[in-house]
């Protein structure tokens, strides 16, 4: 007896749905606290629904196939909106298999008289949902990586203030590593906040940045000499004892830039360059 | 329009340049500032380039140029207002611009002429380099 | 594990100086429209105008093709300048960093530091025949 997988998916979709519902509210894998049952109901109704509408009569979909890319398309929608709501991929996973182990005890049951014909089914189906679960993992992983972006560009944002210590002095504490990406916008923050402030001085302390190798000298060199070109001075400050050795035994050579072991001396050499000092305040006693 | 205007400012000239400096222009800039350095004894040149958003290799041998050929007629030459993005790339690309002061704007300009200025009159030698 | 697509091709005939404003002004164009950073268009427009000039000035005239282009999440503009100049004989020499010689005198094409500016630059040349020059500058990066 031919069995048309198509028709019986849409004739017996309310039992298939009410069917995988009931997995996942009894399995470990329920998060309640990131979706309500509600939505929960709705996100599979939703994958369901264009399931059966893409099957084919044998219950196959091919994977080159438009109808493919459809499914494909909705779950991908399901999946990165789960990754973005925090599910872990096996989270996601076991959603997908929910779907299949349903799927799969219903043809059961429709087929029990025919071994064979329940076999290939079998076959196929487990072929589509497993590749679909597969895609899952793929948008998953795209909808960290969009997370991630994102962090790194707040951490970027964060990371590079600009304060101005005095008239014409500007100081920026440089904190975490220093790619390229990142010294051209540390460059523009800073270039930018010496044209605005009409600042003599920038100094770039360095003391958080945990290690200076010839690629992250050769930018600090590159903000000297950009600064340098604009009519400003650069003093490089906190370089720490190791990390002078380290210069050195790399043969960086920064004999043309001004360097200081601490912020205060840095300081102390940007004022002068203003003609300006520190002194203590002298009071003297009224009589 | 052919030649860029110069502004004498007392002892000063300034040039603000608005254009792509092209062949043409970029020679009689050069030609028209000597002229101007000789005919008002002039001591300093404020080139303003804050309107100019991109400077390349051939900018920078005008700069350059003009540097120079004022230096042999006793007149100091200040670059100012570069733009930051400008400054940046002239880095990358490895535009040294040797001989060529640079400022912020046009006062700090006129105030580092100031001090690299030597006033024969009073035979007063200012010159105020970077503090020790 | 992307291939680079293109979109948005336009051919530029570069005969004049005055032709370089405009085509400097439509690389811009391509530039802004792929949301380009003022710091990395202000390199692109400055590599593109070292090697126009290049070509004025050693081939006389030339064509410019302009692209924005594709690679995965990237969106870049791309450049390709065509001359059917002299040549250059010494390729590894014109790419060589020439630091120690002054500005001034340096009668070079400027190559290694247009390079720097960009992120892919090809380089094909043959002396007699012309000299072709493609740049890509990604929007980040």
């Amino acid at each position: 007896m031919a069995i048309n997988i198509s028709k019986l998916l849409l004739k017996k979709k309310q039992q298939l749905i009410e069917q995988w519902m009931q997995n996942q509210l009894s399995s470990d894998a329920l998060r309640e606290d990131l979706i309500t049952n509600d939505d929960l109901r709705a996100q599979s109704e939703e994958l369901v629904d264009v399931l059966i509408n893409n099957i084919s009569d044998a219950g196959h979909i091919d994977e080159e196939s438009e109808q493919f890319e459809t499914v494909a398309e909705i779950l991908g929608g399901i999946s990165i909106m789960r990754a973005r709501q925090g599910f872990t991929p096996r989270e996601t996973g076991l959603f997908i298999f929910g779907l299949k182990d349903a799927l799969l005890s219903m043809l059961k049951e429709e087929l029990k008289n025919d071994a064979g014909k329940l076999y290939e089914v079998t076959l196929n189906v487990s072929r589509i949902m497993d590749s679909l679960s597969i895609s899952t993992f793929e948008t998953y992983i795209k909808g960290r990586e969009e997370v991630i972006l994102r962090q790194m560009d707040e951490i970027s944002d964060i990371s590079t203030p600009v304060i101005r210590v005095w008239d014409g002095i500007l100081a920026l504490p440089l904190i975490g590593t220093l790619d390229s990406a990142r010294t051209q916008v540390v460059m523009e923050n800073l270039l930018q906040e010496i044209v605005a402030t009409e600042s003599n001085t920038a100094i770039l302390d360095i003391s958080g940045v945990p290690t200076v190798d010839s690629l992250v000298a050769q930018h600090l060199i590159k903000t000297v000499s950009a600064t340098r070109l604009m009519g400003a001075e650069c003093i490089i400050s906190g370089i720490r004892p190791e990390i002078a050795q380290t210069i050195v035994h790399l043969g960086i050579d920064l004999s043309n830039i001004i360097t200081k072991s601490t912020m205060a001396s840095a300081l102390q050499y940007a004022l002068k360059a203003q003609r300006l000092e520190v002194r203590s305040m002298v009071t003297t006693a009224k009589l | 329009m052919d030649r860029i205007p110069i502004l004498k400012m007392g002892p000063f000239l300034l040039v603000t340049i608005q254009v792509d400096l092209y062949d043409r222009i970029a020679l009689n800039l050069e030609s028209d500032l000597v002229q101007m350095v000789s005919k008002t004894n002039a001591k300093g040149v404020l080139i303003d380039i804050s309107a100019v958003a991109i400077v390349d290799s051939f900018m920078g041998r005008i700069l350059g140029n003009i540097a120079s050929i004022s230096r042999i007629m006793d007149a100091h030459t200040v670059v100012v207002g570069m733009q930051p993005a400008v400054a940046i790339t002239l880095v990358e690309l490895g535009l040294p611009l040797t001989g060529v002061y640079t400022a912020l704007n046009v006062e700090k300009g006129m105030e580092l002429l100031h001090k690299k200025v030597v006033d024969v009159d009073d035979l007063n030698y200012v010159q105020d380099d970077s503090p020790e | 594990m992307f291939r680079m697509i293109a979109l948005n091709k336009e051919k530029f005939s570069i005969e004049r100086e005055q032709d370089v404003v405009m085509f400097r002004n439509r690389v811009k164009e391509h530039a802004v429209k792929i949301k380009m950073g003022l710091v990395n268009q202000t390199k692109l427009l400055t590599a593109a105008s070292e090697l126009v000039r290049n070509m004025l000035r050693y081939a006389q005239k030339g064509e410019v093709i302009i692209e924005t282009v594709a690679e995965g999440r990237n969106n870049g503009v791309r450049l390709c300048f065509i001359d059917k100049g002299p040549g250059i004989a010494d390729i590894a020499k014109a790419m060589q960093d020439g630091y120690t010689t002054s500005v001034t005198k340096s009668l070079g094409l400027g190559l290694p530091g247009t390079k720097r500016l960009v992120n892919i630059f090809d380089l094909k040349s043959e002396v007699g025949k012309g000299t072709t020059v493609t740049i890509t500058k990604w929007a980040n990066g």
